[in-house]
């Protein structure tokens, strides 16, 4: 075996009180692909950020070829052979995709950026990804999965030692996973070494030649030859909580609570009609692209109908606001939390309190204890962590501020709870607690229109699946004894079946 | 064709500015006789060249994502700096090159407060304004005027054009100024780092990007530029006083804004605010001709096109999500 890359021996890294990592070691050789595992908050993006400078340690030494080193910064640590995408997409949405990938770098010719050498060398590679879209048009654009496709094309780029991919892969399809997974495939082959964080136990399994598991900041242990149920066990500390069976009988519902006949918008969604029951979940499966989320925010009048109608209860009921929307007892978590839900500076208690308290106007504020309990039951509820209401919202893991983000929506109580993508870039104990939670609201009444792309998901939690294709809903299934191969069939041949 | 329509939105605001300056021109030259005689549209560059390099620094700072305040104030100590020292029969290459040294020392100085101590640029360039003009007051309460005999040729000697007409040789500085930032904009790695700061600096810094040197040399710019466009002034008026430029800084944010810049940084062309600077030159040159009509209009008109602006790009932008 070649020598190794990479050692961090006893990191430490505390924030503001909350020790994010305690006594980590961490190693990666050359040409090896290797998992870094563990729960939300476990302190894998931690341990990234301190690999490149992003945060310093509090104590530990990285050793980078056997040199000792200290990097000031992503910049730095770029430079000195350490290519890395962060978890949360980070790029400039005001630049062309072009320049997203290459800032920084650009080919120059006299001095200057030579713009059509930056198109060309772009485009090459994003053709390594089997992506190709117009690579002058503004990254903002695009859909988050390009973007995710752009950052990771950003990083191939560089003549880098070391790859480092924190969760590439939460918004991708699974055409597109295959293709990350083939170009790190060749990659190692060249004796690159690559650091993959990824919550999709079988991607991890599919490609890696070894995996590090942290668990609460602690390491756990470093692994070649694992099954998948144990991988689990060591990530959340005991065994595997009962995925499987959340759903007894398929339930009818209560009553209609909403009703949609020939809702559509142009260039959004086609027409479609659905029923929505009181205490049952309707699931939305298709394709990334296929409308999921244009449907719910039609649903929700975050975007205007410019056809058919919304009934509720029975009354028609004119959506023309998100405001109107939550008056009428509907809640929407987005997809896109980091920029559409949570307010990454204030904390965890404002943040949950924050629906609620527009719901009852500004002018009748809610009392200080009146908060602090209604935010310590929802952090007891949702089991939050840190269960520090005081805490940034921003500084929590992904998992924990998707949790902050359904407590907000649960204590204004709605009728109709919409869930956007809630378990993209979660753990699987995470994944499993929101999806229990869907379960139990549904079983004290609420209705709940749930996204996900992991079909498995969805119909694990689900009582009735609309299908989506090119933003058509093409079927609507009763979900007894559904597949995620009967769904794949239904998009695949657009329910004409 | 979808990202056909999408590239032209974002130079709708660009757009926008050039059919108002088109029906504005129109507007007057039908009004009034001898609007459109072309002495008076080189007139107006002559009369704005120092706004218009002052706004060209501005646009590094708003694309940024940033502010700077200290503009005015840095333009009226230049005007002071260089009457002082002239007076004291220092020679001009010397006190040129000193004026720009103080701007850029200035503007450096403040992007390194704003950086390293994570400020506010709006406080940090508001302490500076103070503190700019403050120091004028220190070289002179009152107009010392400048004689020169270099300071004298550059403000007096004319560059022929054809068909008779000339322009300044401040307004030729100023056609380079910008011509150069354009080409820093659109062409050097620091110009696309601006663009990517004003983005997201989050991202920027953690593309990989000189985040912090970037912020510091882009106040640098904008000193320097302030400099320069007081070295303007004082050739144009021939003289320096610390009351000169007073709430320039506001005009020149105003011409970036309406040159289709967005406030928020991020978004915007340099060619666009050398139309907001012209625009604000053919409103004040309207009002002129009209003779009935207070100066004061100018000012109104400049906020009713602001808000204009501000509504305009609100809605570009929102469209565009
Ligand atoms: N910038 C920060 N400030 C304060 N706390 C942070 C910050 N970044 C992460 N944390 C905390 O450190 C812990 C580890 O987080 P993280 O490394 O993001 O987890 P993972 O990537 O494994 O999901 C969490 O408890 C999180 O709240
Ligand atoms: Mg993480």
């Amino acid at each position: 075996m070649p020598a190794e890359i990479l050692r961090m021996t006893g990191i430490r890294k505390e924030f503001a009180g909350v020790v994010a990592l305690d006594d980590v070691d961490f190693r990666l050789f050359p040409g090896e692909v290797h998992a870094l595992m563990g729960e939300n908050g476990a302190g894998k993006s931690t341990l990234i950020k301190v690999l490149t400078g992003v945060h310093g340690v509090d104590a530990g030494t990285v050793l980078f070829a056997g040199e000792p080193v200290s990097f000031a910064g992503p910049a730095a640590a770029q430079r000195g052979g350490v290519s890395t995408v962060y978890q949360e997409v980070n790029l400039c949405p005001n630049l062309s995709v072009a320049e997203n990938i290459l800032l920084g770098r650009e080919p120059r010719r006299f001095g200057r950026i030579h713009w059509s050498a930056l198109r060309r060398r772009a485009v090459e590679l994003l053709a390594r990804l089997e992506v190709s879209l117009d690579v002058s048009a503004p990254l903002g654009q695009q859909s988050i999965a390009v973007q995710q496709l752009v950052a990771i094309a950003r990083a191939l780029d560089v003549d880098a030692r070391v790859l480092v991919l924190d969760e590439p892969t939460s918004s991708l399809d699974p055409g597109e996973v295959e293709r990350l997974l083939g170009v790190m495939r060749s990659l190692r082959a060249q004796g690159m070494a690559i650091l993959f964080v990824s919550h999709f136990i079988d991607q991890v399994l599919a490609i890696a030649d070894r995996m590090t598991v942290l668990r609460n900041g602690k390491l756990v242990g470093e692994y070649t030859d694992i099954t998948a149920r144990e991988l689990v066990a060591k990530m959340i500390g005991k065994d595997l909580p009962v995925l499987e069976g959340l759903r007894g009988e398929v339930r009818h519902g209560e009553g209609t609570l909403m009703q949609a006949s020939d809702l559509g918008r142009k260039g959004s969604v086609a027409p479609f009609s659905l029923e929505i029951s009181r205490g049952s979940v309707l699931g939305l499966a298709g394709l990334l692209g296929s409308g999921r989320t244009e449907l719910a925010r039609l649903l929700f009048g975050a975007d205007h109908a410019d056809s058919g109608e919304v009934r509720i209860d029975d009354t028609p009921v004119a959506l023309r606001s998100p405001r109107v929307a939550v008056s009428k007892g509907i809640a929407f978590c987005s997809e896109n939390r980091k920029t559409e839900g949570l307010i990454q500076d204030l904390t965890v208690r404002e943040n949950i309190i924050l629906a609620m308290q527009a719901a009852r106007g500004w002018t009748r504020p809610l009392s200080r204890r009146r908060q602090d309990e209604i935010v310590a039951r929802s952090i007891e509820l949702l089991d939050i962590r840190p269960a520090d209401p005081e805490a940034r919202a921003g500084d929590l893991s992904g998992g924990n501020q998707q949790k902050v983000l359904l407590a907000r929506w649960l204590i204004t109580e709605p009728k109709l709870l919409i869930l956007d993508e809630p378990t993209r870039g979660i753990d699987v104990g995470a994944k499993a607690e929101i999806q229990r939670l869907v379960a139990e609201l549904t079983a004290d009444g609420m209705a709940v229109v749930f996204i996900s792309a992991e079909l498995e998901e969805v119909l694990r939690v689900s009582d009735k699946v609309a299908v989506l294709r090119d933003r058509h809903v093409v079927a609507q299934l009763a979900n007894d004894s559904l597949t995620p191969d009967d769904i794949m069939a239904t998009i695949a041949d657009g329910g004409e079946r | 064709m979808t990202t056909l329509t999408v590239s032209r939105k974002r130079y709708l605001p660009i757009l926008a500015t050039l059919v108002m300056l088109v029906g504005a021109f129109g507007f007057g030259s039908a009004r009034y006789d001898g609007f459109a005689d072309s002495q008076v549209v080189l007139n107006l560059l002559i009369d704005n060249a120092f706004l218009l390099v002052v706004a060209a620094g501005m646009t590094f700072v708003i694309l940024s994502g940033g502010i700077d305040l200290s503009v005015g104030s840095v333009v009226a100590l230049s005007t002071l700096v260089s009457a002082k020292l002239l007076g004291h029969g220092w020679p001009a290459p010397v006190v040129i090159l000193v004026v720009l040294v103080i701007g850029a020392s200035l503007g450096l100085g403040m992007g390194a407060v704003i950086h390293f101590f994570e400020l506010q640029p709006f406080v940090v360039t508001l302490a500076g304004m103070f503190l700019a003009r403050g120091l004028c007051y220190t070289i002179s309460v009152e107009s010392i005027s400048i004689t020169n005999p270099f300071f004298t040729y550059v403000a007096q000697t004319p560059i022929s054009l054809p068909g008779g007409t000339h322009v300044s040789i401040g307004v030729v500085i100023a056609l380079v100024v910008v011509a150069v930032g354009v080409y820093v904009l659109h062409y050097t790695r620091f110009g696309r780092t601006v663009y990517a700061v004003g983005g997201s600096e989050q991202s920027a810094m953690l593309m990989g990007l000189p985040v912090g040197r970037t912020k510091i040399q882009i106040y640098a710019v904008s000193g320097f530029c302030s400099a320069l466009g007081g070295l303007l002034l004082a050739f144009y008026t021939l003289s320096g006083n610390p009351l000169h430029a007073i709430g320039m800084e506001l005009d020149a944010i105003a011409a970036v804004v309406i040159g289709g810049t967005v406030l928020t940084g991020g978004s915007g062309y340099l060619l666009g605010t050398v139309l907001g600077v012209t625009v604000l030159g053919v409103i004040q040159t309207l009002i002129t001709f009209d003779g009935t009509l207070s100066s004061w209009w100018t000012r109104i008109v400049i906020g009713a096109l602001l808000f204009l602006f501000i509504v305009l790009q609100r809605l570009v932008t929102r469209r565009t999500r």
